[in-house]
C-alpha cells in the first residue's frame, strides 16, 4: 500500500541524526515559563498567585470558554511571578514563572485507570481537565475535536505518523519507544467518538515505526485498527492531504475533516491521551526533537512544558559555531525565533538551529512563471497568480484563485527559483482579506 | 538577536540562472549541427549575439540600477536569436537584432518576467520586416568540422514548398539531421530533440506545448495537402523549417507562455493552426516566429480563462 495526493516535494529530510537516538529524559528545568495559552481558542485565567506553592500535575491556569484547555504546572516550586514574557508563536503572552523546589512532587494519584470502563463523557471531560490539545503543532483543544455537531457523522479516527518535516524525529521515537501506548491511546480516542475504525499512517521512511506499530496491533485482535504505509513526500502529513491519501476522500475547500466523517490527531495526542486516561497525568511533558546544522550533539528530548529553549540546547551539548536561526517546528512550517529563553509549549514538537550560512537569504526576484509553485501545490492553487495579485492589492481577485484554500505548507516558496516569499504574501493577502 | 524570517527555512537549489544554463546547455547540440553544416563562421554571428546581449543588459541595468546581467536570461536571448537568422549574414544583423530583442523585447517591458512577447523573435521579426533580403538569403549545407564554407546559396525546403520551385525536396532523413538550408540552430531535428530530451529530464518543460504545438502541425498540414484532403505530407511538415526549435525552446518559454497545463495545451494548438495557415494560405513560406509571437498575445487572455486553471482540492464538482 503506496498512498499519496497531488503535488509535493520532497526536501532532503535529515532525520539521520535523530532518528536512531532513543528519547532522553531532560531533568525539570530551575524554573519553569507556562504561558496561559498553548492553544487555540480563549486564554486561560491563573488559579494561582504569586508565592503560591504548586505541584507537579496541578491546574493553574483555566478558561471557561468552551474551546480552551487549561494549563498546568510541569515543576514542583514556588510561583514567583505572573507576567507577560516572550512566547515561541512571536507575541507576548501572560505567563506562569514557576521556581523548582528540586523536589519534584506530583500532584496525582498513582493508581492506573481502566480505560475500558468509561464512557464517551468520561474521557471528554478526563482530556480536557489534563490539558490535551493537538500536539503536531496546530495545539486545537482535543476536547473540542471529539465532541464534533450531531449531524456530522463520523467513521474513521486518523492517527497522523506521517512526520513529513524534515529534520524532525519525535513522532518516529515515541511511536519506536510507546508503540503500545499510541495504539491504545487510539483506542480510547475511537472510545471516546463511538468511531469503528482506526487508520495509523505513517510515511514510509520509518520502515521500524511501521512494523513495531503494526506488531501492536497484531497483539490486540479486538479492534479494528489498521496501518498503512504512506509516500515519503511534504506535506503528507496535512490533514487533507493525508485523509486524502489514505481513504480517497477530499474534504471540500473551506471544510473540516468532519464533513468527511474523519477526525485526524497526531501519534504524539494518542499517547498524551493515553498518559492523561490511564496514568492520570495531566500534559506536563512532550518529546521535542533539538537538531539542525548548527546543534552539538542533536537529540530527541523528553522534556517539561516551559523548559527554556536554552536548556534543551545546552542538554544538546550546545552550539557548534555562531548561529543564524532557531526554529521552533520543522524547516518547512517552523517559526524563527528571536530569543532562545522561549519556553517549550505543547505544540512544540522540535527545536532547529540552523548556522549562518544555512540561511538563506537571497533577495526576491521577478517571477518568471515557471510554474512550478502551482505543480508542487497540494491544495492545487495558483500561488503565484495570487501572489501578483496580492502584489497588486487586488485581494478579492486572489481568493478567487484560491488564497483562503492556503494551507501555508510553503512548497511553492521551497520550489521559488526566483526566491519569492509566497507564503509571507499569502499570509499578507488573508489577514488584508478579514479586515475589508 | 537571531535571524528572523517566515517560513520555509530551507530552500531548493533551484534558481533562475540555473534554469537558464540549462537552457543553454540544451541548446549545445544543434549550435555544433549548424557549425559542421553551415561552417565554423556560425560562431561570429553567436558570439556577437551574446556580446551584445550582455553589453545591452550591462547599459539598461546601469540605468535602471537593478542586477538581471548575471541571471543569464541575456545569454539565452542572444544564443536564440543568433539560431534563428540565416548563416552567412552581414555580422552587424545579429548585433542589432539583440539590442532590439533585449530593448524592444524584454526591457521596455520592465525586464525579464514582465515581457510579453519572447524576445528573441521580437528580434527576428524586427529584422525579417527591416532587412528581408539578408533574411532570406541561405546557405548551402556542406558537412565537414571546422572550416569555412563558400557562400553557395539555396532555398530552405520550405520555400521549395512555397514557390514551386523546380527542386527535388530534401529527404526526411536530411531534415532530420540538419542537411538542409536554414537558420543556423534550426534545420537539425534530431539535434534539438536532443536538448529538448535533456530539458524534459531536467523537468525544465513540460510535453504540453511542444507535443499539442507539433502536433496540430502535422495534422492540419496532413489534412489540408497541396493534392488535395488528406494528402499532406506531415512528416515533411513537422521537421522542416523552425517548428521544432521553435515548439521545444520557444514556446515553452515560461514567461510568454500559459502556466497551466490545459493553457499551455490551447497555447499550442493555437501556434500549430497559425503556423499552418500562414504556410497554406500566407506570405511568407515559414509562420512558427509570427505563430509564437501572436499566441505570447493572447497568453494572458488564456491564463484568465476559468476553464484552464486547474480544479482546486477540495472544489468537488465545482
Amino acid at each position: 500500500m503506496n498512498s499519496s495526493f497531488h503535488g509535493g516535494i520532497h526536501p532532503e529530510d535529515f532525520k539521520n541524526s535523530t532518528n536512531t537516538k532513543k528519547i532522553l529524559n531532560l531533568l525539570p528545568p530551575k524554573k519553569a515559563i507556562i504561558p496561559l495559552q498553548q492553544h487555540t481558542g480563549a486564554v486561560c485565567k491563573p488559579l494561582v498567585n504569586i508565592g503560591d506553592i504548586v505541584k507537579v500535575g496541578q491546574k493553574i491556569g483555566d478558561a471557561q470558554a468552551f474551546i480552551s484547555a487549561p494549563v498546568h504546572a510541569t515543576i514542583s516550586g514556588k510561583v514567583v511571578d505572573i507576567s507577560l514574557m516572550p512566547h515561541p508563536l512571536g507575541t507576548k503572552v501572560l505567563s506562569i514563572i514557576i521556581e523548582s523546589d528540586e523536589a519534584d512532587t506530583w500532584a496525582i494519584e498513582e493508581t492506573k485507570r481502566d480505560w475500558k470502563t468509561l464512557g464517551s463523557e468520561q474521557i471528554k471531560h478526563i482530556v480536557r481537565e489534563a490539558g490535551v490539545v493537538g500536539l503536531g503543532g496546530a495545539m486545537f483543544p482535543l476536547h473540542v475535536k471529539l465532541s464534533p455537531p450531531k449531524n456530522k457523522k463520523i467513521d474513521t479516527y486518523i492517527l497522523n505518523g506521517a512526520e513529513c518535516e524534515p529534520f524532525l524525529t519525535a513522532d518516529h521515537r515515541l511511536m519506536l519507544e510507546y508503540a503500545k501506548q499510541v495504539v491504545i491511546g487510539l483506542k480510547i480516542l475511537m472510545k471516546a467518538t463511538g468511531v469503528k475504525k482506526g487508520i495509523i499512517g505513517i510515511e514510509q521512511n520509518k520502515p521500524d515505526a511501521l512494523k513495531k506499530i503494526t506488531d501492536e496491533i497484531n497483539k490486540e485482535s479486538d479492534t479494528d485498527v489498521d496501518i498503512m504505509a504512506l509516500k515519503v513526500k511534504y506535506p503528507q502529513g496535512a490533514e487533507k492531504q493525508l485523509i486524502k491519501a489514505l481513504l480517497k476522500r477530499e474534504v471540500p475547500s473551506g471544510g473540516l475533516p468532519m464533513d468527511v466523517g474523519v477526525i485526524v490527531s497526531n501519534v504524539g495526542t494518542s499517547f498524551a491521551v493515553y498518559e492523561s486516561v490511564v496514568e492520570r497525568k495531566p500534559l506536563v511533558e512532550r518529546i521535542v526533537t533539538v537538531t539542525g546544522g548548527g546543534i552539538r550533539n542533536p537529540q530527541n528530548l523528553r522534556v517539561r512544558i516551559g523548559t527554556p529553549f536554552s536548556n534543551l540546547i545546552e542538554a544538546c551539548e550546545g552550539v557548534k559555531e555562531e548561529i543564524g536561526k532557531i526554529i521552533m517546528g520543522g524547516p518547512m512550517m517552523g517559526i524563527a525565533q528571536h530569543t532562545a529563553d522561549v519556553p517549550v509549549i505543547k505544540g512544540t514538537s522540535g527545536i532547529l538551529v540552523q548556522t549562518k550560512d544555512e540561511i538563506c537569504d537571497e533577495l526576491e526576484k521577478c517571477c518568471i512563471r515557471c510554474g512550478n509553485c502551482s505543480s508542487v501545490c497540494p491544495m492545487k492553487i495558483l500561488p503565484n497568480v495570487i501572489t501578483n495579485s496580492i502584489k497588486n492589492d487586488r485581494f478579492e481577485h486572489a481568493k478567487e484563485y484560491g488564497l483562503l484554500d492556503c494551507m501555508e505548507c510553503g512548497a511553492c516558496t521551497y520550489v521559488c527559483p526566483a526566491r519569492i516569499p509566497i507564503v509571507q504574501y499569502i499570509k499578507y493577502g488573508k489577514t488584508q482579506l478579514r479586515k475589508f | 538577536m537571531y535571524t528572523l524570517s517566515a517560513s520555509p527555512h530551507i530552500h531548493s537549489n533551484l534558481s533562475v540562472k540555473k534554469i537558464m544554463w540549462d537552457v543553454i546547455i540544451a541548446l549545445v547540440p544543434a549550435l555544433g549541427m549548424g557549425i559542421y553544416f553551415f561552417g565554423t563562421q556560425v560562431l561570429y554571428p553567436v558570439v556577437i549575439s551574446i556580446f551584445t546581449a550582455l553589453i545591452t543588459e550591462a547599459i539598461i541595468s546601469k540605468i535602471r540600477g537593478h542586477k538581471t546581467i548575471s541571471n543569464g536570461s541575456g545569454i539565452v536571448t542572444g544564443l536564440l536569436l543568433a539560431m534563428i537568422i540565416p548563416p552567412g549574414v552581414p555580422l552587424w544583423l545579429p548585433a542589432v537584432g539583440t539590442a532590439c530583442a533585449i530593448i524592444l523585447g524584454k526591457e521596455v517591458f520592465g525586464g525579464l518576467g514582465r515581457n510579453i512577447f519572447n524576445p528573441a523573435l521580437i528580434g527576428r521579426a524586427i529584422l525579417v520586416a527591416s532587412w528581408p533580403g539578408f533574411m532570406t538569403t541561405w546557405l548551402a549545407p556542406q558537412p565537414g568540422w571546422f572550416r569555412r564554407i563558400d557562400a553557395e546559396t539555396c532555398a530552405t525546403p520550405l520555400a521549395i514548398v512555397k514557390l514551386n520551385l523546380v527542386q527535388e525536396l530534401p529527404s526526411h532523413w536530411s531534415l532530420f539531421v540538419g542537411n538542409v538550408g536554414g537558420c543556423i540552430g534550426e534545420t537539425s531535428a534530431f539535434a534539438l530533440l536532443l536538448g529538448a530530451i535533456f530539458l524534459f529530464i531536467r523537468k525544465r518543460i513540460s510535453w504540453h506545448t511542444p507535443v499539442s504545438y507539433i502536433g496540430c502541425v502535422a495534422l492540419l498540414s496532413w489534412i489540408f495537402g497541396r493534392n488535395g484532403l488528406f494528402t499532406g505530407d506531415a512528416l515533411f511538415s513537422m521537421l522542416s523549417g523552425g517548428l521544432i526549435l521553435g515548439a521545444f525552446f520557444m514556446a515553452t518559454d515560461y514567461v510568454t507562455t500559459p502556466i497551466t497545463p490545459k493553457g499551455k495545451i490551447i497555447f499550442g494548438l493555437g501556434a500549430g493552426i497559425i503556423v499552418v495557415l500562414i504556410r497554406l494560405k500566407g506570405g511568407y513560406p515559414e509562420g512558427v516566429c509570427y505563430s509564437i509571437l501572436l499566441m505570447n498575445a493572447v497568453t494572458p487572455l488564456i491564463d484568465r480563462w476559468k476553464w484552464t486553471i486547474p480544479k482546486k482540492f477540495g472544489k468537488i464538482n465545482a
